[in-house]
């Protein structure tokens, strides 16, 4: 019977940074697909799922080769993690970007939408923004996927029971944990997200 | 409850899906290319093409 090698993800970093280009090439091919559909589950572009995944390992190789990352055998999670964060970033930026359509039309009021917010107002509105972000990355992965598909993405029960991979009954109980965790966060904290 | 949105219940599988080769070669070409050179306050960033 034919024996398989198992390195370490550990040894594998170790090896990177000692020299070992090999090593990288092992790392990334061993968690590629993982971490391109995860990023993919979150923005359903291909080629921002690409730019994201690039980034994603662009930040693994840039804090590697500075000497920054604590080895404490969770090179997946810690790369999971960046991946999360990017994914974050493309849709903050995307949500603050003004939009235009593609009709040849120029529709003025996709611009001017936020036109009635003064400075302060516009300081609250992303603090509160900013805490209730906050509030749902103290959910639990599963809840917390299911929120941001629903609240964020806009998706239907169906399309996110058919992202997860779980059935629609599932997806359902989901967001309603979610959301009563996301209360009890709320009232227990006696935090106050009102906007004006 | 499933029934209040959709007849069927899901059953398809999502694709799984991998990065193009060139993502992950340019990946591996910066990889080699880049070198961290430690000065007395500050790291500085090298990229050799």
């Amino acid at each position: 019977m034919k024996k398989i090698e198992t390195i370490t993800d550990a040894t594998l970093v170790r090896q990177y940074l000692e020299g070992s280009e090999d090593a990288l090439s092992k790392l990334i091919n061993r968690h590629q697909q993982r971490i391109y559909n995860f990023i993919y589950s979150k923005v359903f572009d291909r080629d921002v799922t690409e730019d994201i995944f690039q980034d994603t390992f662009i930040k693994v190789i840039r804090t590697l080769k500075r000497g920054k990352y604590n080895e404490e055998g969770k090179f997946l999670p810690w790369t999971m993690r960046i991946a999360h964060n990017l994914v974050i970033d493309y849709f903050r930026k995307n949500n603050r970007m003004p939009k235009f359509d593609n009709s040849g039309d120029f529709n003025i009021f996709s611009v001017l939408q936020d036109e009635d917010l003064n400075a302060e107002k516009l300081m609250v509105k992303d603090q509160i923004e900013s805490d209730v972000k906050k509030l749902i990355e103290e959910l639990p992965e599963d809840q917390k996927e299911v929120l941001i598909m629903r609240i964020y993405r806009d998706m239907s029960f169906k399309e996110i029971a058919e992202r997860t991979d779980v059935s629609i009954n599932t997806a359902l109980g989901r967001m309603r944990y979610a959301l009563i965790n996301l209360r009890k966060v709320i009232e227990k904290h006696d935090i106050v997200l009102t906007k004006y | 409850m499933e029934k209040i949105y959709f007849n069927q219940p899901p059953n398809k599988k999502v694709e799984k899906l991998n990065p193009k080769k060139e993502t992950i070669q340019f990946l591996l070409n910066y990889s080699k290319a880049l070198s961290i050179i430690e000065g007395k306050h500050m790291s500085y960033e090298n990229l050799l093409n």
